[in-house]
């Protein structure tokens, strides 16, 4: 069976069985956080946190100890993560990247209809000419929210398609301009400079634009997520990140090392396949999740 | 770019040897680096704890602690055991042996690399002068047949023409029928991804099983999976007692130690692994070179220079 224990009842249970916050907790602990996904690194630095906290005798029981675990993690998951302020530009460019099958396409959808909810106008673009039926993907999106997409036919240029898109959301008067791009491989040096080519193309025609890159990473990856950040932010500037797929049963810790390392603001968890799962980014809510417990399979 | 695991073994042992003999604590703190090594490469957390006490059972079993080059010895070892685990020496084939036309089911967590692989499949089995037919089983993605269709567009294999809103069942069913009446030998369903804990949709999977008896059932995984794969793998295996494992991605950076866990708590044989998005980019599994990759001793560049 499942057990769904909470951070509070773990370290409970842990205290009691081992009477004193001594190693063998932090060991525990440490466990909690790996198998979280956030890295031998950050879990070492954490732990390393708590146990200097421990020597100066600041950690006397439970509470404190749950309270500077939460501390230590929420300073580095960058909590002043401003939302986005559509109002900054007009058209306000969003341009969403990431690696294969991350949730990119399906995060764009929701975006258009939580901005068309709010009464802004949306032009979309089907910047993805690449992968198969790509761009009738965003197109069905597109038609759920009542939301125009511009596309052209596959293997098309995707910077042709951004210069399209970008003359189409002047021309409309839109509030927001959503590019999807193809997913790719950070590793791929050509696939990188296209992606700055679509970049420069936006900024060409619209000042300022892109107004936020989006970097759309998958819950389910483990340290590979912090690469690609790493990557796609040297490429094209990142200025958030959305974390897809919190509905399964990975914790996403990663962003714990990505965030205290880059500095990139969270700002939206994608928590389904439906229009209207995606939520605002809660760093309490993300922390306590991380400490749910739910490998039952390989409980011992 | 790569942790270095010889260095950092040889750098542990080149410490200690002024001291004499080797104890099981110098064997230990060389265990403590391959624990990282492989925590690092994303292999779960429980998994690693196993690989560990395994290797520190057999390298204390035998002459390294007498050895001249001890950090050599300790790798053979982790490597041994770790390509052990991978599946070396299994087999690895596609198991086609059953009358045409022959199920081959593949399923996975969303994005993980499903439909492309039916299209790397299908060009596959067709060099192997097999005629497949592809079968679109996703009715819930927005263009997740069209996107099918494509694939069989650009490689000239027929796409069974499923209608939106029917049951993934019934369409599996009737192209199967298809299938004996216009002489396709073999089967490919592409089912739409879906999470380990949503029981209904798993319950849609085993509905298909049970139906369409597919010979193969292929769980696709992606293999910049962190430590929560080995939750999602066995929960398909337990449901699905899947045939076999597809590694997607692989063309990328990720060390892929999640290849390690999927393989530890399903047992399954790892048969292909994709290395592009090209629908020529599918290769067989290899277990050493797997296994040497997690190690992050070398291998990457190669598999990058293929993709
Ligand atoms: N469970 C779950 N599935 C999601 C979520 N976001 C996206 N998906 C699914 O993940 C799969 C891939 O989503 P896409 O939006 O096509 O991903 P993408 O990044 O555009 O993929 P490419 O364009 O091929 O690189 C689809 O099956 C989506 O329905 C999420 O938050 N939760
Ligand atoms: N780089 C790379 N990309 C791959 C590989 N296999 C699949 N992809 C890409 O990964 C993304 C998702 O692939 P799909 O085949 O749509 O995945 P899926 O499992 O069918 O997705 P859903 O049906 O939404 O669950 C696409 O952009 C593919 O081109 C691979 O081996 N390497
Ligand atoms: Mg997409
Ligand atoms: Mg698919």
């Amino acid at each position: 069976a499942k057990t769904q224990a909470s951070l509070v009842g773990r370290i409970d249970t842990l205290l009691r069985g081992s009477k004193a916050i001594d190693a063998d907790l932090l060991e525990e602990l440490e466990e909690i956080l790996i198998t979280a996904d956030l890295g031998m690194k950050t879990t070492q630095d954490l732990v390393g946190a708590l146990q200097q906290r421990l020597q100066r005798n600041e950690l006397t029981d439970m509470e404190t100890l749950r309270r500077a675990l939460q501390d230590e993690l929420t300073a580095r998951l960058r909590l002043e993560a401003a939302p986005l302020d559509l109002s900054a530009a007009a058209p306000f460019v969003i341009m969403v990247v990431g690696v294969n099958g991350v949730g990119k396409t399906t995060t764009i959808g929701k975006l258009a209809r939580q901005f068309k909810a709010q009464g802004k106008k949306v032009v979309l673009g089907a910047g993805d000419t690449f992968r198969a039926a790509a761009a009738e993907q965003l197109g069905i999106w597109g038609e759920r929210s009542g939301v125009e997409v511009i596309r052209h036919k596959e293997g098309a240029d995707p910077a042709a398609v951004a210069f399209d898109a970008a003359k189409a959301a002047l021309a409309r008067k839109a509030d927001v301009l959503i590019l999807d791009t193809a997913g790719r491989l950070h590793t791929k040096a050509n696939l990188m400079e296209e992606l700055k080519k679509v970049r420069r193309v936006l900024g060409r025609e619209i000042p300022g634009a892109p107004h936020e890159t989006l970097l759309v990473l998958d819950a389910t990856t483990g340290q590979n997520a912090l690469t690609q950040a790493r990557l796609f932010n040297e490429a094209v500037e990142v200025t958030g990140i959305a974390l897809t797929k919190l509905d399964g049963t990975a914790k996403g810790g990663i962003i714990v090392a990505i965030g205290n390392e880059l500095a990139l603001p969270v700002r939206y968890v994608g928590i389904g396949e439906g229009v209207e799962d995606l939520r605002p980014f809660d760093p309490e809510v993300f922390v306590a999740a991380l400490f749910k417990k739910n490998d039952a399979h390989l409980d011992s | 770019m790569f942790d270095n695991l010889s260095d950092k073994l040889e750098s542990v042992f080149r410490k200690l040897r002024g001291q004499g003999r080797l104890t099981e604590e110098d064997v230990g703190e060389a265990l403590r680096e391959v624990r990282l090594v492989l925590l690092e490469a994303d292999v779960n957390f429980k998994v690693v704890k196993d690989f560990v006490a395994a290797v520190r059972e057999r390298a204390l079993g035998q002459d390294v602690l007498k050895s001249l080059t001890p950090a050599q010895q300790v790798i053979k070892i982790v490597r041994d055991e770790l390509a052990r685990l991978m599946g070396d020496g299994v087999d690895n084939h596609l198991d086609l042996t059953a009358r045409p036309p022959v199920g081959i089911m593949l399923c996975g967590l969303q994005g993980s690399g499903k439909t492309t692989t039916c299209g790397k499949l299908a060009l596959s089995l067709r060099r192997d002068k097999r005629n497949p037919l592809l079968v679109p089983a996703d009715v819930y993605r927005p263009a997740a047949i069209e996107q099918l269709k494509t694939l069989g567009r650009q490689l000239g294999v027929t796409v069974y023409e499923s209608l939106p809103g029917q049951d993934p069942v019934r369409i599996c069913e009737d192209a199967r029928r298809y299938a004996e009446l216009n002489g396709f030998d073999t089967l490919i369903f592409d089912t739409a991804g879906r999470l380990h804990i949503d029981d209904e949709l798993m319950g849609e999977l085993d509905r298909i099983k049970a139906s369409l008896k597919p010979r193969e059932i292929l769980f696709v995984a992606d293999a910049m999976t962190g430590q929560d794969a080995v939750n999602v793998a066995q929960s398909f295996n337990e449901r699905l007692d899947v045939t076999g494992i597809v590694l997607t991605k692989l063309d990328g950076d990720a060390r892929g130690g999640a290849a390690l866990s999927i393989r530890a708590v399903t047992g399954k044989p790892i048969k292909f692994v994709g290395l592009g998005e090209k629908l020529d980019a599918l290769d067989v599994f290899h277990a050493d070179r797997m296994a040497q990759r997690i190690l992050g001793m070398g291998d990457v560049l190669t598999l990058i220079e293929k993709a």
